[in-house]
């Protein structure tokens, strides 16, 4: 299908986006790659009054460190974070996680913001982010506001973006060197949305499991870090499969999975509490490399 | 095209030849290259980005042009799968094509072509699985996959010979 009539504008710096943003509010789009809001003009699923278009503005799709955090521009294509050399080496999470976005043709257009803006409850950035306790950074004619990932995502398709705010950023504050991550997914082909995927960051001193952190997508409405499952594997050695099948046992009090016809909630979390026994695998293998 | 239709007036590079025109504001860039432009290689499949056929590329990197409006491609490069055939820089992936029937009704081919032309020029000795993960955007209701994986492996030796 074709999409519905919609005013079509084009700013070609930040103030004039923002100033747009101000002036129509709800009733506007932000076009960042399109591969997401496109298919739903397409369906007609979207049929915004109009679409304010970022790609001509400078400067948005930065990916640099500024002081000692990585700092992705809302417009980085997801190709250009996937082969970056300043991600590969301040947040490599975040290209191990876009190794399993979508397509190659798709990632040359959508947009690390995009797919945090959308907040697909299956998107793969939201999980990292939240990982990385990454900051997101959202501005407005009249002001910027950072937001922890932490309280960013809302719920399915729902952030705590305002309708008058464009999202410009995210910062990342680094990890220690001795961090590892890991990042497995299982989906129905590569590059399709998630069934269930696994982040997760940890400090590993001596075979042993430090601070760390556990985030799923796919699995429930928005990601978050697991407390719960988090301090269950504080501490416990890597070797230790005991351990770890405990803190994926206790998957079930603490997930709520979205529930469905094509894959019940049930199913959702064995593969959760598979991924954790297979990182934990991976953890293994890496060290023994 | 309607009275109270918004447009815009472009201009591109599109198979190096420059073009001006008025396009409707919701017209995909596929759309334009097919319709307006006469440029019928492309494909249309989905409109929704999933199948792939209807890819060109802007600026050196193929994209969904059903995802693209063609108002975007203002002041870009385009090429489609005419212009890469004119200039040679898919023949050799046509060849293997053709040699190994890695078509039938021709239909993807054309996206395919595309990807995987770009996939040889980053990456010019792919394995199986590295072939396979660059065209999984690409759906192909004939083939089945395996011969189109071979034609493409038989081209990056033939390229890099
Ligand atoms: C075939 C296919 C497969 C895909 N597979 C995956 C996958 O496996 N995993 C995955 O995560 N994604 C997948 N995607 C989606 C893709 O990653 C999208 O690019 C991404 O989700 C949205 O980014 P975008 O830049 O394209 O945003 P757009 O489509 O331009 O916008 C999406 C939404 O976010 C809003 N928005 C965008 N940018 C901003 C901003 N800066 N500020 C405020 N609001 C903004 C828009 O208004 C819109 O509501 C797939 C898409 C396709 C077509
Ligand atoms: S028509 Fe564009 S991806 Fe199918
Ligand atoms: S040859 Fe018919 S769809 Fe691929």
């Amino acid at each position: 299908m074709k999409p519905a009539r919609f005013r079509y504008l084009r700013p070609e710096t930040l103030e004039e986006a923002l100033a747009m943003l101000a002036e129509w509010g709800d009733d506007a789009a932000v076009l960042a790659g399109g591969q997401s809001l496109v298919p739903m003009l397409n369906l007609r699923m979207a049929q915004p009054a109009v679409l304010i278009d970022v790609n001509r503005i400078a400067g948005l799709d930065r990916i640099e460190i500024i002081g000692e955090r990585l700092h992705v521009g809302a417009r980085a294509r997801h190709a250009e974070v996937l082969r970056s050399a300043t991600v590969a080496r301040a947040a490599p999470l975040l290209a191990l996680a876009l190794g399993n976005v979508a397509h190659e043709a798709v990632r040359n257009r959508g947009t690390f913001g995009g797919s945090l803006a959308l907040a697909d409850p299956a998107a793969e950035i939201p999980a990292v982010t939240v990982c990385l306790d990454g900051a997101i950074l959202a501005r407005s004619s009249t002001g910027e506001r950072r937001i922890p990932a932490a309280s960013f995502f809302e719920g399915v398709y729902t952030t705590a973006l305002r309708p008058e705010e464009l999202l410009v950023g995210v910062d990342f504050a680094p990890l220690g060197p001795d961090f590892r991550f890991c990042f497995r997914e299982v989906s129905r082909r590569h590059g399709d949305f998630a069934l269930a995927a696994i982040a997760f960051a940890g400090r590993i001193e001596a075979g042993r499991v430090g601070e760390c952190r556990v985030v799923f997508a796919g699995v429930e409405e928005s990601p978050r870090r697991l407390a719960a499952v988090e301090a269950a594997l504080a501490g416990a050695a890597v070797s230790d499969e005991q351990a770890w099948r405990a803190a994926g046992d206790g998957l079930g009090a603490v997930l709520d999975p979205i529930e469905g016809a094509e894959y019940p909630a049930a199913y959702r979390l064995l593969l959760a509490r598979n991924l954790l026994l297979e990182t934990r695998r991976q953890l293994e293998e890496e060290a023994a490399r | 095209m309607t009275v109270d239709e918004e447009t815009l007036t472009i201009t591109c590079t599109v198979n190096g030849e420059a073009v001006r025109d008025v396009v409707p504001v919701r017209r995909s860039l596929v759309d334009w290259v097919r319709h307006d432009l006469g440029l019928t290689g492309s494909h249309v499949g989905c409109e929704h980005g999933v199948c792939g056929a209807c890819h060109v590329q802007v600026d050196g990197r193929v994209v969904r042009g059903c995802l693209m409006l063609a108002v975007q491609a203002d002041g870009a490069r385009v090429e489609t799968v005419e212009g890469a055939t004119r200039s040679g820089r898919v023949a050799v992936l046509q060849d293997c094509f053709f040699e190994r029937a890695a078509l039938q009704c021709g239909f993807c081919t054309p996206g395919i072509l595309l990807q995987a032309a770009e996939l040889l020029e980053h990456t010019p000795a792919p394995d199986r699985a590295e072939i396979r993960a660059a065209l999984s955007g690409n759906i192909c209701r004939c083939t089945g996959y395996q011969a189109i994986v071979e034609a493409v492996e038989e081209a990056a030796g033939r390229l890099r010979a």
